[in-house]
């Protein structure tokens, strides 16, 4: 039997972004050696076309494949956040594979692959087929991670990755496979009326229990965290920033479809299982970050206390809570994506500019770097008028609202806590006297668009938040 | 006939044997094996309660982890391959340049 045409138009982005990898792949060995750059630009067409198929999809929006995947407002909102982050990652990482010496067409390939797996993830109506979007974004990934495979840092950093994530999602398909025993189905509808008519058991429980490791795992929540820091470390600057952004986002959105509409009847056993985890997140990265040197150690630090403050959003269980788990992954994406290109950009060639004391008198060196980068540290630490800010505010009082009080304290101090290391850096930039006699390379126009635009795009968030903020609340809607 | 309950303990126990494999093991081959191993452990389960509620659900997800397995074990072996060839070694002990 062949699927209605409809279910195609559903799945037009991850058909797009797939088809536009395979192209990058044929086209390349015919491209010659010094003009690979161009295989980046098929690339972001690709990402664009995505964009542009979006629309297509959300005309013809609802179930397909027999209910395995879905495309609603949720879907959209999350598949604008891992398609855009794909867009911005490729156009920023043409100077560094250039300086690398590794530019080459699989980069881009990979990058679209596995933004489609991303897609798939935001869409999955069933665990099996999340489990599919996990291990397609995931693979991609792993390969990425080790893209500079001369550099030892960056093996071991694949590596790790490659161990720890199959690991974790050996554990999420157990969690599947209990699942299924107790339900007799992995469709999230299916799954919630089997535990409105019978309750849930034990095996269900333990199954829940298993499937939140993988995707803590996924998402880089303490106590799942080790390898993430290691990962943000040794993998290319471009693909961390891409790292921190995208797969994040889309774990984040399988995971809400997963507690809030398969299991969102059983919110009381998972509520204190998050509880727990979005604060060892919160702690671990703070305080880890405030001890680190190095800048993009530090960045990987703090997006694990990021990923604490998403879960805290995550606790309250509502509508509200999960519109600001939304767009605080949107805010989030705009403000890491740009604060890793810059570290990329300041890395120079081999990386070999990541310790703070490279940052000193980059406020005279190259004021418009320094500026956006102290934009995206404010951001990351919640000042008012960015997007940091809003996200910050919208995951408090979302968790207020459902009288998750301790929680919201404990955030509250971490915040603080946090104002240390991100401001350490701002200083520096504009206070230190530069130790080391080298400036960055000048900012190419691929790197000025990127920063531009996630500029703007942390602005806009952090000063008109309402129609952003209003969509995510549609998406939240379209959940239940 | 064998309960089903059966199938699900000895699916733990090998599941148990494959978290406890990659947790205590140090040669980087034995600890994807260990993954293999846990991978597997889900098949079984997935095979045994598709028996149990006569669907044949549970066993097209067999294919599906199977497929996956594939191609994370060449991407997997890739990368192995990378590391003893930088390093000459396959003691994950000896990675350990990125440290807290």
């Amino acid at each position: 039997m062949f699927p209605p045409v409809q279910d195609l138009y559903r799945l037009a982005p991850e058909i797009v972004l797939c088809v536009f990898g395979m192209l990058i792949m044929l086209i390349d060995p015919f491209v010659a050696e010094g003009r690979k750059r161009s295989m980046g630009w098929l690339g972001l067409a690709g990402t664009v076309v995505a964009l542009i198929s979006l629309r297509w999809a959300w005309q013809n929006a609802g179930m397909s494949y027999s209910g395995l995947l879905r495309f609603d407002m949720f879907s959209l909102f999350v598949h604008c956040i891992v398609i855009g982050v794909a867009a911005l990652g490729i156009l920023g990482s043409f100077d560094y594979l250039d300086h690398e010496n590794i530019q080459r067409g699989e980069f881009y390939a990979l990058i679209l692959f596995a933004t489609a797996g991303m897609g798939i993830l935001a869409g999955a109506n069933e665990l099996v087929t999340a489990f599919v979007g996990l291990e397609m974004s995931s693979i991609s990934t792993y390969i990425l991670a080790g893209f500079r495979r001369n550099a030892l840092k960056s093996n071991e950093a694949s590596l790790k990755y490659f161990l720890l994530g199959s690991f974790a999602t050996a554990f999420f398909l157990y969690g599947v496979a209990l699942t299924y025993g107790a339900t007799r189905s992995t469709r999230f509808d299916v799954v919630s009326q089997a535990i409105a008519a019978h309750g849930a058991g034990t095996l269900l429980i333990l199954g829940l229990g298993l499937i939140f490791i993988g995707l803590a795992f996924k998402v880089v929540a303490a106590p799942f965290q080790i390898y993430g820091p290691d990962v943000y470390e040794g993998a290319p600057t471009p693909v961390t920033a891409i790292l921190a952004c995208g797969p994040k986002a889309a774990a984040f959105a399988v995971m809400l479809r997963i507690f809030y509409s398969a299991f969102g009847s059983t919110s009381h056993i998972w509520f204190w299982a998050i509880w727990v985890s979005a604060v060892l997140s919160m702690c671990i990265g703070n305080f880890a970050a405030i001890v680190q040197s190095n800048v993009k150690r530090m960045l990987a630090y703090s997006s694990i206390a990021h990923a604490g403050y998403i879960l805290v959003a995550f606790v309250a269980a509502t509508e509200l809570g999960s519109a600001a788990v939304l767009f605080y992954l949107a805010g989030y994406a705009t403000m890491t994506l740009g604060a890793f290109l810059i570290v990329a950009h300041v890395g120079g060639a081999g990386e070999r500019r990541l310790d703070i004391s490279d940052y000193a008198g980059l406020g005279t060196k190259q004021p418009w770097v320094a500026a956006c980068f102290s934009l995206f540290l404010f951001s990351l630490l919640g000042l008012p008028a960015t997007a940091g800010f809003l996200g910050k505010f919208y995951a408090f009082s979302a968790a207020l609202d459902s009288r998750v009080v301790w929680l919201v304290i404990i955030a509250g101090l971490n915040s603080v806590v946090g104002a240390y290391y991100y401001l350490k850096v701002v200083v520096a930039m504009y206070f230190w006297e530069p130790t080391k006699e080298f400036s960055p390379a000048p900012v190419q126009m691929p790197m000025f668009t990127v920063l531009l635009l996630t500029a703007l795009g942390t602005l806009y968030l952090g000063i008109l938040p309402n129609r952003v903020m209003e969509w995510a609340l549609a998406s939240a809607r379209s959940l239940r | 006939m064998v309960p089903i309950s059966y199938y699900i303990i000895l699916s733990a126990v090998l599941f148990g044997l494959g978290v406890i494999g990659f947790v205590f093991k140090r040669n980087i081959i034995t600890i994807f094996m260990s993954i293999e191993l846990m991978l597997n452990a889900v098949n079984l389960a997935f095979v045994a309660f598709s028996r149990e509620f006569n669907q044949l659900d549970g066993l097209v997800f067999v294919f599906f982890v199977i497929v996956v397995a594939a191609a994370e074990a060449a991407v997997g072996l890739a990368i192995v391959m990378v590391i003893a060839r930088n390093r000459k070694s396959l003691n994950v002990e000896d990675v350990n340049l990125l440290k807290f």
